[in-house]
């Protein structure tokens, strides 16, 4: 691998994980929505 | 099947970047999926909780970019071989075929489970269904087959709308199911004018579309006859008393224009570098159409609301 691929590589390594975090964020933010939800019509 | 050279079968050393992922859900087909299913949503009576509603039109869409993704894993050697596609992630050489597959498999289980869970299940196994339908068969089976895979393939589509009412009620009724047939018998029409100036594409990759394997004349007729009972599925909401009038007036006008456009294309005989206009309005029109129907029925639902 070439020195600047290596960079691509990284480069969109990083831009992954980024992605995969905010995504994981939101899912996290969904099921406590959902939970308060589910909550709120059982009650 | 031709295999295309630059498809990688093996995984690539750079990484995919994040937007081909985003690619491989066909965005622009998830508009109207989640527009339908949303305004399926929403006329069903009850209403749903607002999380709960928003998780189900992530889900329809989670789901439809799932297909999106499953089929372009499927028919990667196919798209190489075409204009409209050949820039797509897999033939461009920008991913594997093992990611694309992953991807897919995975937003799938992802989608229908939290479906499941946020909604009830019977939403959940529509939604399963409609993937399957989509990628066993219509992608695998259909298309690569028969010139009416558009026709039977076109009720992948039709799911969201029925979805999104079993998802906020939990089960099936009229309404929904004439939604259903407006999308499923729109499908046809709006596909083949489509198929129709990209013939030479579907003719050198081999598939079967009815341009291809019946000639422009007949699919010409086709799209006309078709329209037909799309007309009529469009008018019964408000014929079976389901609807308003609102929905009832404009779904009738925009009907009609539809109707004058697919006759328009039915009728005529098509030149060398006329520039397919009449077709490529009607697929225009086509798009518009559905939006605009959907959109006056949730305008007229609240109305009657009122």
């Amino acid at each position: 691998m070439t020195p600047q691929e290596e960079q691509i590589v990284r480069k969109r390594q990083k831009s992954r994980a980024l992605i995969v975090a905010l995504m994981l964020g939101a899912f996290v933010l969904l099921i406590y929505g959902i939970s308060i939800a589910k909550i709120a019509a059982g009650s | 099947m031709i295999m295309a050279s630059n498809v990688a079968t093996t995984p690539n050393i750079l990484p995919a970047d994040w937007r081909d992922f985003l690619a491989l859900t066909k965005p622009s087909v998830m508009r109207l999926v989640v527009f339908t299913g949303l305004c399926g949503m929403l006329v069903a009576p009850g209403g749903i909780n607002p999380v709960l509603g928003f998780t189900a039109i992530l889900c329809i869409a989670l789901a439809a970019g799932a297909s999106g993704a499953l089929n372009q894993w499927y028919e990667a050697d196919i798209d190489a071989l075409m204009k409209r596609t050949e820039k797509r992630p897999l033939p461009a050489g920008r991913m594997d075929r093992q990611s694309a597959l992953h991807f897919g498999v995975g937003l799938s289980f992802f989608s229908v489970l939290l479906m499941g869970f946020a909604t009830n299940w019977f939403a959940a196994v529509m939604l399963a269904g409609s993937i399957l339908f989509y990628v066993i068969i219509y992608t695998m089976w259909l298309k690569p087959r028969t010139p009416q895979n558009i026709v039977i393939g076109g009720a992948a589509g039709a799911f969201p709308p029925l979805i999104g009412w079993i998802a906020a009620t939990g089960h099936v009724a009229p309404l929904p199911v004439l939604l259903f047939l407006i999308i499923f018998l729109w499908t046809p029409p709006h596909f083949w004018a489509l198929a129709l100036w990209v013939r030479p594409d579907y003719a050198a990759a081999g598939i079967p579309m009815l341009p291809v394997v019946a000639g422009e004349r007949t699919t010409r007729r086709q799209i006309f006859l078709y329209s037909i009972p799309m007309a009529a599925a469009a008018i019964a909401p408000w014929a079976m008393g389901l609807t308003g009038n609102l929905y009832g007036v404009t779904a009738a006008v925009l009907t009609a224009w539809f109707l004058y456009l697919a006759a328009k294309v039915g009728i005529r005989t098509a030149v060398e570098d006329d520039g397919m206009k009449p077709e490529k309005r009607l697929f225009a029109f086509s798009i518009l159409y559905l939006f605009l129907l959907f959109g006056i029925l949730l305008a007229d639902h609240w109305m009657m609301a009122l």
